[in-house]
């Protein structure tokens, strides 16, 4: 069942740049084994944005490294399943030619801009390193192409700025310099984990206006990692739901709004503080959340993960891990209970 | 309209700025700014600049031969023409102590330069690398810390023998465990940051990391530790020479000139002893309070 699955998702249609398939990325550590992502499989094409939401310690970030294949060794290890950028299984590379993607096919935004730049290092040289280090430029022209990336993600005074050091920049300012590290190699994939958190509001709108049109403007396949459905609402058009490792939903965003398909999904939209509802209802005022907390690695129940958690758990959903299938044309989702609940497909 | 609240109005905001240096422009004007500021560093920085050009001008700045003797000038006293004295062989003090300079800062330069550059390079593997390189490191390190810096270099010098290159040398590698040890604790923090990470993430070998982002990140340490260990390598030199395991005669060593006239002329010819003494005492003097200014100044969470 999860090996079609995978196919599945992957097959809809062409231009698929980066299909991944049953990624499995253990931590063998003092408390066990620990299954941060156990068999998740997708496919992004290009210029699409998927998102991959999840609570803390879900496994969206552990996938995310995975890809790159940066997760920390030990204790962390990619145990199977593959990783095809333009028909390469990238988890079969070399070190050495693992180098060559990263930075050049496959970029990575991080969480935090603070103190993911190089203090003492200009703006300008950092941006140039990529260039230098996978296209071979003159630090000339490295500095030169840099001080256009600048421009191109709309930092006034692009030439000043890249003699710059990170100190001088605000926060949004430096998240821009990040993606215009990024994106100095014009990569297939660009992987955002959580790039606006750092941020405050009103420069997260900015940020992911940002990166929405650049992609547009590239072609670039994005991954974006978060925990806010309002990010996701904003920038996604497939949505992947993970919990304790695993893939519970898979939707078109706009679907997945309208209606979730499982219990975990529905859980955390009623999480989401909303004004008209503070307003316009007295009964819905308080803010639902899902009690509980996200289980212990290290400890899953037999059963569906979320049951402990889930307010429709019944008996079978603590004895038996629930098959991820195909609802309805294009929506997957791991639940026993999702028909009952959200009604069937539509025949 | 008079009560006891702060009066707003009084606050001379141009003094305020100017305290400030907010009006500061040109190199000019910055150094002007630090001086104000770190009156002791400045006072460091002039004493250790006057070493230095008597050092590198020595010929024009020595009245004479530091090296020439004269029988009739022994033990002359300071006068017009023995500025400092002339010691029991006639060859005038103040010369060479002028000469003596040259000797003191190379010894001093030299040994605290290769110290670093050892120091940051065992320190910086040990830290990036880990594992049990890093232990075998650290123990060795901590053999080495086991013994005073002057055991460590009277132990040097004696078995590599007296020669300036020698000196410098036996010097040096008792300075290597500080700096390792300082480089190492910093390298250990900078290799978990989230830019050694981006780093990597955009496709940068892990040699290169280490060099092109956590070395220059540990430059601040490395100044400060440099110019505080200045003085106490300078003093060192003194110290082997004294003890005569320093640079040989005839070159003209602070420490042993020290040495020589301790013992014999201490009461007959005062100066012999105290001027080489003063010497010692000024340069040490002088890098300490530079080396604590750099520290204040490239380090702002010391300052107080």
């Amino acid at each position: 069942m999860v090996v079609q699955s995978a196919s599945a998702s992957a097959a809809l249609d062409d231009g698929v740049v980066l299909d991944v398939r049953g990624l499995k990325t253990y931590f063998y550590t003092r408390q066990g084994l620990l299954k941060a992502v156990d068999d998740v499989s997708f496919a992004v094409r290009k210029g699409e944005t998927l998102a991959i939401v999840g609570e803390s310690g879900c496994g969206k970030s552990i996938t995310a490294l995975s890809l790159i294949r940066l997760v920390p060794t030990p204790p962390g290890r990619i145990v199977g399943g593959a990783v095809s950028l333009a028909g390469t299984d990238l988890l079969r590379l070399d070190e050495k030619a693992m180098r060559g993607v990263r930075g050049n096919d496959i970029s990575m935004i991080f969480q935090e801009p603070m103190t993911s730049l190089n203090p003492v290092m200009t703006i300008g040289r950092q941006i140039g390193e990529a260039l230098i280090l996978h296209q071979g430029l003159t630090r000339a022209a490295a500095l030169a192409r840099a001080v256009e990336m600048l421009q191109l993600v709309r930092i006034p005074e692009p030439e000043q700025r890249a003699r710059d050091y990170p100190h001088q920049l605000s926060g949004g300012m430096r998240q821009r310099a990040m993606i215009a590290m990024a994106l100095a190699c014009n990569p297939k994939v660009l992987i955002a984990d959580e790039p606006t958190t750092a941020l405050d509001v009103t420069i997260q709108a900015q940020i992911l206006d940002l990166i929405v049109d650049l992609q547009r403007q590239l072609g670039t396949a994005v991954i974006l990692i978060t925990h806010d459905l309002g990010v996701v609402a904003e920038t996604a058009q497939r949505v992947i739901v993970m919990y304790a490792g695993r893939k519970v939903e898979e939707a078109p965003a706009s679907e997945l709004f309208a209606r979730p398909l499982h219990p975990y999904t529905s859980g955390l939209m009623a999480s989401i503080p909303r004004l008209d509802l503070i307003r316009g209802h007295v009964e819905a005022g308080r803010l639902q959340e899902i009690p509980g907390m996200v289980p212990a690695l290290t400890d899953l129940p037999t059963g569906c993960a979320f049951a402990p958690r889930c307010q429709f758990a019944v008996d079978r959903c603590h004895a038996d891990y629930p098959p991820y299938e195909e609802k309805r044309p294009g929506r997957w989702a791991a639940c026993w209970r999702s028909d009952e609940l959200y009604g069937a497909a539509h025949a | 309209m008079t009560d006891s609240r702060i009066d707003f109005t009084a606050a001379d905001h141009a003094a305020e700025l100017a305290r400030a240096g907010a009006h500061v422009t040109g190199w000019r004007g910055a150094t002007l700014l630090l001086i104000r500021r770190y009156p002791l560093g400045a006072i460091g920085a002039v004493i250790f600049t006057l070493f230095v050009f008597a050092a590198v001008f020595a010929d024009v700045v020595a009245p004479m031969d530091p090296l020439s003797t004269n029988s009739r000038a022994s033990l002359a006293a300071p006068s017009a023409t023995y500025l400092l004295g002339a010691d029991f062989m006639g060859r005038d003090v103040f010369s060479r102590l002028v000469y003596g300079a040259r000797i003191s800062l190379a010894v001093g330069l030299g040994a605290t330069a290769l110290g670093c550059l050892f120091g940051i390079l065992v320190g910086l593997l040990s830290g990036y690398l880990g594992g049990w390189i890093d232990l075998v490191v650290q123990r060795v390190i901590d053999i080495m810390q086991s013994l005073p810096l002057l055991v460590m270099a009277l132990v040097m010098a004696a078995s590599l023998g007296p020669s300036l290159r020698n000196t410098i040398i036996a010097i040096a590698i008792p300075l290597v465990p500080n700096v390792a040890r300082v480089i190492r604790s910093n390298t250990l923090s900078l290799r978990e940051m989230p830019f050694v990470e981006a780093a990597r993430a955009v496709g940068m070998g892990e040699l290169r990391i280490a060099l092109r982002h956590v070395l220059p990140n540990t430059l601040a340490p490395i100044i400060v530790l440099a110019t505080a260990q200045l003085g106490s390598t300078i003093l060192t030199e003194a110290s082997l020479s004294f003890l005569g395991l320093g640079v040989p005669e005839p070159h003209p060593s602070w420490g042993r000139m020290l040495s020589e006239s301790a013992a014999e002329y201490v009461r007959t010819a005062p100066w012999l002893v105290i001027f080489p003494g003063v010497a010692i005492s000024l340069i040490v003097f002088g890098t300490n309070l530079l080396g604590d200014a750099v520290r204040d100044i490239l380090d702002p969470r010391q300052r107080s």
